[in-house]
């Protein structure tokens, strides 16, 4: 990997340039702007040629690691491989062209799309009806939970404002709950990694507007309470939130609607192959049970009986508008695209390839790796660091973070490290449905090498990585007094 | 091991109490930093602010987690400690010495809701 570190503005020359304009046909021209917003000086832009420009960004695109260039087993994320047709029928003029604010009697291909997608969701799903306004995961648990409130106060019910969240969640489900103003109750796992039944139920009660579960969970197990936990919920008059970030091993095999759930929200970033990582963009789809339609955000589309495409806004009871127009249309197209390119046999087949691969992966590394709950996973698992961490040796021992570390050296993205917080070596991997046995086989040959190193001389460990450009940033010290500027001047 | 100081009192979400007078002086256990780590940043309340017991007063932030701070006593903060404000490592450094607010107390009869070291020890051992 070639090793460039340079800013852009570390390239500027005065008066380097790409470009020329023609002279100003009338150069006192004020376009009316008040003297109080006009800048006194120019600004501090970087000012270079356009092969700077190019060769600049290649360079640091060149440092980069993305599911592209390599394996990336990043659990939780779903990193799998992004087809490249979806970036085709993305990148068709008529739909990049496409304005929000068009009449809709230009766009009926595009509503269509949209339309179409709310219905594969349901049919994949199991639930009635989806918006697909939501930009990202987070946001489709806040809107889920704005529905989910929304119902409770439509019947008068104020009194609920607890969600229950289970010490596995993602961390955005209790944050996502306290945006959206509840309070948050946590329920204990049992041996197994899973929600324990017997802690759930005294926590249920008139105060409870619902429990928020991802399934499998994030420790990869598939949650098998699932039915008396609806059942309990329910008779409490609790709703079911259904978090989707892990709904990639059940495609095509079992359907969060049929498990109970109420509510849920769909990463198509993730399961529906659509390229994320560096913060977007997303999408968070939201599908409901058919009684919690009405509170769904607005705007939709409707189809109507002349068979052309409406985007409606009427909607009283909707708990709102969530987005300024309808989602990020780019991410929807690509996963429709990649719906609609498997079909759905080949869907059912990606979870349980999913399934098949962390297996393999967990079975083949338990001799050298903490397997804290040994059973049959679903698309991914936790180890809990190291089963000799080198400590033997008198030397410090060869931590979690130590290992990831040591991955990069090997040109593999690391796994998901202290996550979930049940373990305090937590190493979660998740391989995807996308990658080849030859190579789990050749990821697996390198986590033994890198925990005979451990073993041997946990050093090597602690000084990774020793091939890439950055070894190991100083995190405490950039949180505790961050440079935020190139300039002092910079204000 | 982390260390516990005798004489002081604790809370079980890991703030201890030196009582001075009707004064409270408030701050993290030894073993709440070690479980935090490196901490970049505290997250104080102000002068005058009211506290109840049990409820939050500020946070801790840390590169692994943030973590809510807990009034072990109901009353009126009457000082914070500002040097944690451009040195949150000083929590790291001594937890004990480092104290975070003082509160009036409101009512002192709280304070026997409170652990002793011995009691703190076995929660945290």
């Amino acid at each position: 990997m070639k090793y460039y570190d340079k800013l852009i503005f570390e390239l500027s020359k005065p008066g380097r340039r790409a470009y020329t304009l023609p002279a100003a046909a009338d150069p006192s021209a004020s376009f009316s702007i008040p003297s109080g917003l006009l800048r006194a000086e120019a600004p501090a832009l970087p000012e270079v040629s356009e092969v700077d420009v190019v060769r600049h960004y290649t360079n640091l695109s060149q440092m980069n690691f993305g599911v592209d260039t390599g394996f990336y087993p990043l659990g939780s994320c779903t990193m799998k491989y992004n087809p490249k047709i979806n970036e085709e029928i993305a990148g068709m003029p008529a739909f990049q062209g496409l304005h929000p604010l068009q009449d809709e009697s230009t766009v009926q291909g595009a509503l269509e799309v949209y339309y179409e997608m709310e219905r594969s969701l349901s049919a994949i799903t199991g639930m009635k009806h989806f918006t697909l306004n939501p930009c990202a995961g987070a946001h489709g648990e806040l809107t889920g939970l704005m529905v989910m409130r929304s119902y409770h106060a439509s019947r008068g019910d104020t009194a609920r404002i607890k969600v229950i969240v289970p010490d596995s969640a993602h961390g955005t489900n209790p944050a996502s709950a306290a945006v959206c103003g509840l309070s948050i109750v946590e329920v204990k796992s049992n041996a197994n990694g899973l929600v324990d039944v017997e802690d759930l139920k005294p926590l249920l009660g008139p105060d409870i507007a619902g429990i928020m579960m991802t399934n499998p969970n994030t420790l990869g197990l598939f949650e098998r309470d699932i039915k008396e936990i609806a059942e309990l919920v329910h008779g409490c008059g609790g709703l079911l939130y259904y978090d989707g970030a892990n709904m990639n091993p059940l495609l095509g095999v079992v359907r969060p609607g049929d498990m109970g759930f109420d509510i849920m929200h769909l990463n198509l970033h993730k399961t529906f192959s659509t390229p994320h990582g560096g913060g977007g963009p997303g999408s968070g789809p939201v599908g409901v049970a058919g009684r919690l339609a009405e509170f769904l955000p607005t705007p939709k589309v409707e189809k109507g009986e002349d068979g052309r495409f409406h985007i409606v806004d009427d909607a009283p009871m909707s708990a709102g508008r969530v987005s300024a127009f309808m989602g990020n249309f780019g991410v929807i197209l690509r996963a429709y695209a990649y719906i609609l390119m498997l079909g759905k046999q080949n869907l059912a087949m990606a979870g349980k390839l999913a399934t098949l691969g962390a297996n393999y992966i967990k079975e083949s590394l338990k001799d050298a790796y903490k397997l804290p709950i040994p059973s049959v996973c679903k698309h991914e698992f936790v180890f809990d660091g190291l089963i000799d961490d080198g400590s033997a040796t008198g030397k410090p021992g060869a931590t979690t973070l130590d290992v990831a570390k040591r991955l990069l050296d090997f040109g593999y993205h690391a796994p998901t490290i202290y996550f979930p917080l049940l373990f305090h070596q937590a190493l979660m991997i998740e391989p995807t449905e996308t990658e080849s046995k030859e190579t789990l086989d050749a990821f697996i040959d390198v986590m033994h090498v890198i925990a005979k190193e451990a073993a041997e001389d946990p050093d090597i460990l602690h000084g990774a990585p020793h091939n890439a450009p950055i070894s190991r940033p100083d995190e405490t010290m950039a949180a505790r007094k961050p440079v935020l500027k190139y300039w002092d001047g910079i204000s | 091991m982390s260390k516990i100081v005798e004489g002081l009192l604790y809370s079980d979400s890991h703030e201890w109490v030196k009582v001075d007078g009707d004064v409270a002086i408030i701050g993290v256990t030894d073993y709440a930093q070690a479980e935090m780590g490196d901490i970049t940043y505290v997250d104080l309340p102000e002068v005058d602010d009211e506290v109840s017991q049990g409820e939050d007063f500020g946070a801790l932030e840390s590169v692994k987690a943030s973590s809510e701070l807990y009034s072990p006593v109901s009353g009126t903060v009457v000082a914070v400690n500002e040097a944690l404000e451009d040195a949150p490592e000083l929590v790291n450094e001594d937890a004990f010495a480092n104290w975070i607010i003082k509160v009036q107390m409101s009512d002192k009869a709280e304070l026997e809701s409170l652990m002793d070291a011995a009691a703190y020890a076995g929660i945290t051992g």
